[in-house]
């Protein structure tokens, strides 16, 4: 398992191919889901150009650390890699990555949506947009994905 | 004691600044950290962290403690 939160761009395919070429044992996995998230370039009816993304260093680590341990324990999967981005950045840049390695994919597609959507629960991060017009504007809340609550079932 | 305080966000903006230290006598909540700090009642979308876990406005605190107020997060 590995969490890192960097100020640097994020080229979440470059970090997936790095992973598997220097910490997972090549040929022992069956799959890999990854979910990358993206920055758009609207929000609420609003032309968005830039954002930064703030964070509470060490309790953010802390907290996508333990999401990611309740998805390795919940589910039989192999390894998990989130990267999170802070900082200043611009629409189509990678946010997040999230990837789960598994035998099977069944595991992987569930742990990973487990992972992204209790990472978007519980780690403090806050998202300043900036408008076209240039006022910055804080996100109050992240849209909830309807699978939240099935997926805490099945890890229940 | 003594606790550190930690603001985040728009509540950062609100505060109009990123920390602060607040010396409090006996025993005390976190809801005393915050009267400490300002004279409205703590907004009730505010998040509450004591040394970096969440928690609520009834902890009770040890010297030395952190204490964060931050808004809804937005990750991912």
């Amino acid at each position: 398992m590995k969490v890192v939160v960097q100020l640097d761009a994020l080229d979440p395919y470059k970090e997936i191919k790095h992973h598997e070429e220097t910490v997972l044992v090549s040929g022992k996995h069956g799959g890999v889901v990854s979910f990358v998230g993206t920055m758009r370039d609207f929000n609420d009816g609003e032309d968005v150009t830039a954002m930064n993304l703030d964070h509470y260093p060490g309790m953010t680590e802390k907290h996508i650390e333990a999401v990611c341990q309740e998805a390795m324990d919940g589910w039989d999967v192999m390894d998990v890699l989130v990267v999170h981005r802070v900082g200043d950045m611009y629409p189509a840049d990678p946010i997040v990555l999230v990837a789960v390695w598994s035998a099977h994919r069944a595991s992987a597609f569930d742990a990973c949506r487990y992972v992204i959507n209790y990472l978007k629960e519980r780690a403090p991060f806050w998202k300043c947009e900036v408008t076209t017009e240039g006022k910055k504007i804080w996100v109050e809340h992240n849209s909830k994905d309807p699978g939240v609550a099935e997926s805490r079932e099945k890890l229940a | 004691m003594d606790i550190d305080v930690k603001f985040f966000a728009s509540l950062r903006e609100h505060m109009g600044r990123t920390s602060d230290k607040v010396t409090l006598e006996g025993e005390a909540t976190v809801a005393d950290v915050w009267g400490q700090l300002s004279s409205e009642p703590m907004p009730s979308n505010i998040l509450v962290a004591v040394n970096k876990e969440y928690t609520d406005l009834s902890q009770v605190l040890k010297n030395g403690d952190e204490v964060a107020f931050f808004p809804p997060v937005t990750g991912g």
